[in-house]
């Protein structure tokens, strides 16, 4: 039997067939490929929501987006000689591309999902150090980027699409086919300052068939999507809890800044924009949030109380991507601060 | 995550449901006694502290029961021959915890079974005073038999500024698979019962806790009946959760006090003795046996006939997975449980300790991949002591032992629940061990 006593090497095996490793010697059924396709389960209500309100042009932004993102993460592994099979089936990369897609607005062109895609594999997870070495959420940090490089296709620009598979061709060539099969219009988010934005009865923010971003606007298909996760123990409950109920407070309590109807409506604001993505998909992200209970609601709550400031205070009329954005940043000093306490002791070390 | 119906049952914090049992394996049959083997191999060094110094030569006759092996010092234990015959040898030979060789006394059995003098002789334990019962479990070389081996006369001395209100018996036996202590509970209780006095006795302590965990329900019935009359002895079922047997975690279920991982019970005015070691402990007292034979379970898919034996120290292993039917695809041997057993490398040299409570063998054991940490946190909430599983396991991967020391790596007990855990199949407490090692070789060096 050969013992390799200073090796760091994690199993040997013995010339008799014995493999000898250390304790434990079982394990949990979960692993990360179960995690990450579990949530790509979960987000198939809201891509559903997403075609039936959109139209079939939203489908290909996402699968477009999916598609670059596999593509992308591939090409990364080789180049960093890295296993590339078995880290393109735990499906982190599937994530990321639909992810990214969901907070893109319906009209989005084609080449945009692409960018985005890419820069999300390539720089904001691989540049990084990978799968658990990244800083900040890659679809939300990819989002911000596409909001500086393409501002009029994600802030303006929004584009007059048309329902049916047949009109698929001519959404994604942007040729009109003359106005006549014209049955959605998308304008930007319900939560537009501009003075004669459409207001939206809460139903219809609940159920989802308002304007918004692919997988942003129906509350009902997130909520399902953020069961299941909860169910499966794979999100925490309390981190969309703590998020949505400190924006809600927040809205409770602001002084109004904007002339609508709605402004200090804690209902209107919870349901509308991406903050049920972003409190269920986006926080929870385990790589880019805090370790310990306590990190993470305090990590809900300043994502919350930024989220609130921001719309309410800012030239944007949304701030789930940037407040989460920034607690990402912040995780690593919420860590420091949120230590376990070692059994047996009462004041924590920091 | 959510507990919307909290259990009535004590526990403590953290911990794992560990999703193989398998202690319906074996809990349902009754433990054979093993025939006696051919040959023993008895290691000097079978418990924490100095190992024992072997007193026999080459060619010596002895009988069963016969000190073969003298303790060195206070912390250390007396080893005694297990079978009758002649020593063949005192030879290095691979030890199953450590791996590396340490001396053993080999006898070869001669199969007349017959004990020395002064041996498995019943006396009368009424009136015995509490050094008379120190002396005979110091003699009889008893360690802590739930695994840590540690010296028991040691620790029925505590130190003289330390006051021991409760002995707490540990009857969770929270590692899958075994069912030795629960076997023995069924069979042995007055015995278990008898032990538990003596030791109360010996430290002059008067309160005693019993825990056991839930789906020992049957055994719980048996002690409950038995200690009706005494009502210093309480006894308590608690949740099945590992490590509920671990000391820190059945102290903070049944006392509800805590102590750091480093400490030792007798902070916090307690010690912890295992059924196994109460039950030693009764019949080296009223029959002045020496510590010679345990009872084993021997497990897992890998064995046709899973079952409980009461073991001979020193029996090579083979002779026991023969007797439990081993079958041939087996890919992983393991002495004790599955969480914090040690993978054998090789069957044909293995034999049992005093420590050996179970010997697992699997034919689907399987080599995992690991990933880099994706800080889900499960290892944080499952570790029992508080610590920072995830950044540990970096901080030893990184080889960064200092910042590992800052971040409380040696109050890790090794427990397995954080390993057991991740989704990433980190070998975390690989790791921990590895930095450990480190850090204690560096530190007996300055």
């Amino acid at each position: 039997m050969s013992y390799e006593k200073n090796s760091m090497s994690k199993q040997i095996q013995s010339n008799n067939n014995l493999i000898i490793s250390v304790s434990p010697h079982i394990y949990d059924v979960e692993n990360i490929p179960r995690i990450m396709w579990a949530v790509v389960f979960s987000l198939v209500p809201v891509g559903i929501a997403g075609v039936f309100t959109f139209g079939y042009y939203g489908f290909f932004v996402v699968f477009i987006s999916s598609i670059t993102a596999v593509i992308t993460e591939m090409g990364i592994l080789l180049l960093r000689k890295k296993p590339v099979v078995n880290t393109i089936k735990d499906g982190s990369a599937v994530v990321t591309g639909i992810l990214l897609a969901y907070t893109l607005p319906p009209s989005a062109p084609w080449y945009v999902s692409v960018v985005g895609s890419f820069f999300a594999i390539a720089i904001v997870k691989h540049a990084f150090g990978g799968l658990g070495s990244n800083i900040w959420n890659p679809a939300l940090a990819a989002r911000a980027f596409l909001q500086v490089a393409y501002p009029a296709s994600i802030n303006s620009d929004w584009r007059v699409l048309h329902h049916g598979i047949g009109n698929l061709v001519h959404n994604i060539t942007k040729t009109d086919p003359g106005g006549k099969l014209i049955d959605a219009i998308t304008r930007a988010t319900p939560l537009a300052k501009e003075a004669g934005a459409e207001t939206y009865r809460l139903t219809q923010l609940f159920v989802g068939n308002i304007p918004g971003c692919i997988g942003e606007t129906s509350v009902i298909a997130l909520l399902l999507g953020g069961a299941y996760l909860m169910y499966k123990r794979y999100i925490r409950w309390y981190v969309p809890l703590y998020y949505i109920a400190t924006v809600f407070v927040m809205v409770l309590i602001l002084p109004p800044q904007i002339v609508t109807p709605w402004a200090n409506n804690p209902f209107y604001h919870i349901f509308s924009g991406g903050l049920f993505l972003g409190a269920f998909f986006m926080a929870t992200d385990m790589v880019t949030s805090p370790l310990t209970k306590m990190g993470l609601v305090i990590f809900a709550v300043g994502a919350g109380v930024l989220t609130a400031l921001i719309r309410f205070y800012s030239g944007y009329p949304e701030g789930v991507c940037y407040s989460i954005l920034l607690m990402n940043t912040a995780t690593p000093l919420i860590d420091r601060f949120t230590k376990p306490r070692l059994y047996g002791t009462r004041v924590k070390k920091i | 995550m959510i507990t919307l119906v909290k259990s009535k049952l004590k526990t403590f914090v953290g911990g794992i449901h560990p999703r193989e049992d398998g202690k319906i394996l074996t809990q349902g049959k009754k433990e054979s006694p093993l025939l006696s083997p051919k040959t023993v191999y008895l290691f000097m060094s079978q418990h924490i502290g100095a190992p024992a110094s072997p007193i026999v030569k080459k060619g010596d006759v002895v009988k069963k029961g016969q000190l073969v092996g003298s303790a060195q010092g206070f912390v250390s234990a007396n080893v005694h021959a297990s079978v009758s015959g002649k020593v063949m040898d005192v030879v290095p030979w691979p030890h199953p915890i450590t791996g590396v060789k340490s001396p053993a006394v080999v006898i070869e059995n001669c199969g007349e079974d017959s004990w020395t003098e002064g041996t498995n002789v019943a006396s009368d334990i009424d009136l015995i005073s509490p050094e008379e019962i120190r002396l005979r479990i110091q003699s009889a070389g008893i360690v802590g038999l739930g695994g840590a081996t540690f010296p028991t006369h040691v620790k029925l001395t505590p130190p003289k500024d330390k006051v021991i209100e409760t002995v707490v018996m540990n009857g969770a036996e929270c590692e899958p698979y075994l069912t030795c202590d629960y076997r023995l509970m069924l069979e042995k209780p007055h015995e278990i019962i008898q032990g538990l006095k003596l030791v109360m006795k010996c430290i002059g302590c008067k309160k005693a806790h019993i825990g056991i965990e839930a789906n020992m329900s049957d055994v719980y019935d048996l002690f409950k009946n038995m200690v009706l009359n005494d009502p210093d002895i309480k006894i308590d079922l608690m949740e099945v959760k590992y490590p509920q047997g671990a000391e820190h975690q059945l102290i903070k279920a049944l006392l509800n006090r805590e102590f750091k991982p480093t400490q030792l019970p007798l902070e916090v005015g307690a010690i912890v003795i295992n059924v196994g070691t109460a039950f030693a402990v009764y019949e080296a007292v009223k029959f002045k046996k020496p510590l010679i034979e345990r009872m084993v379970t021997v497990t897992g898919n890998g064995v046709e006939n899973p079952q409980n034996f009461l073991v001979r120290l020193g029996t090579p292993i083979k002779q026991l997975l023969e007797e439990a039917k081993v079958k041939a695809n087996i890919n992983k041997v393991i002495f004790g449980g599955p969480m914090m057993g040690i993978a054998q490398g090789n069957i044909e040299s293995a034999v049992t300790i005093k420590g050996t409570g179970g010997i697992l063998v699997l034919t689907d054991a399987q080599k995992w991949e690991s990933h880099a940490c994706i800080r889900c946190g499960r290892c944080i909430d499952s570790c029992p002591y508080g610590l920072n599983p995830s950044e540990l396991s970096i901080l030893c991967e990184a080889k960064e032992f200092n910042l590992a020391l800052d971040n409380n790596v040696m109050e890790c007990k090794e427990c397995g629940c954080c390993s057991y855990i991740c989704p990433a199949k980190r070998p975390i407490v690989h790791l921990i061990k590895f930095a450990k090692a480190d850090i204690a070789k560096r530190k007996a060096k300055v």
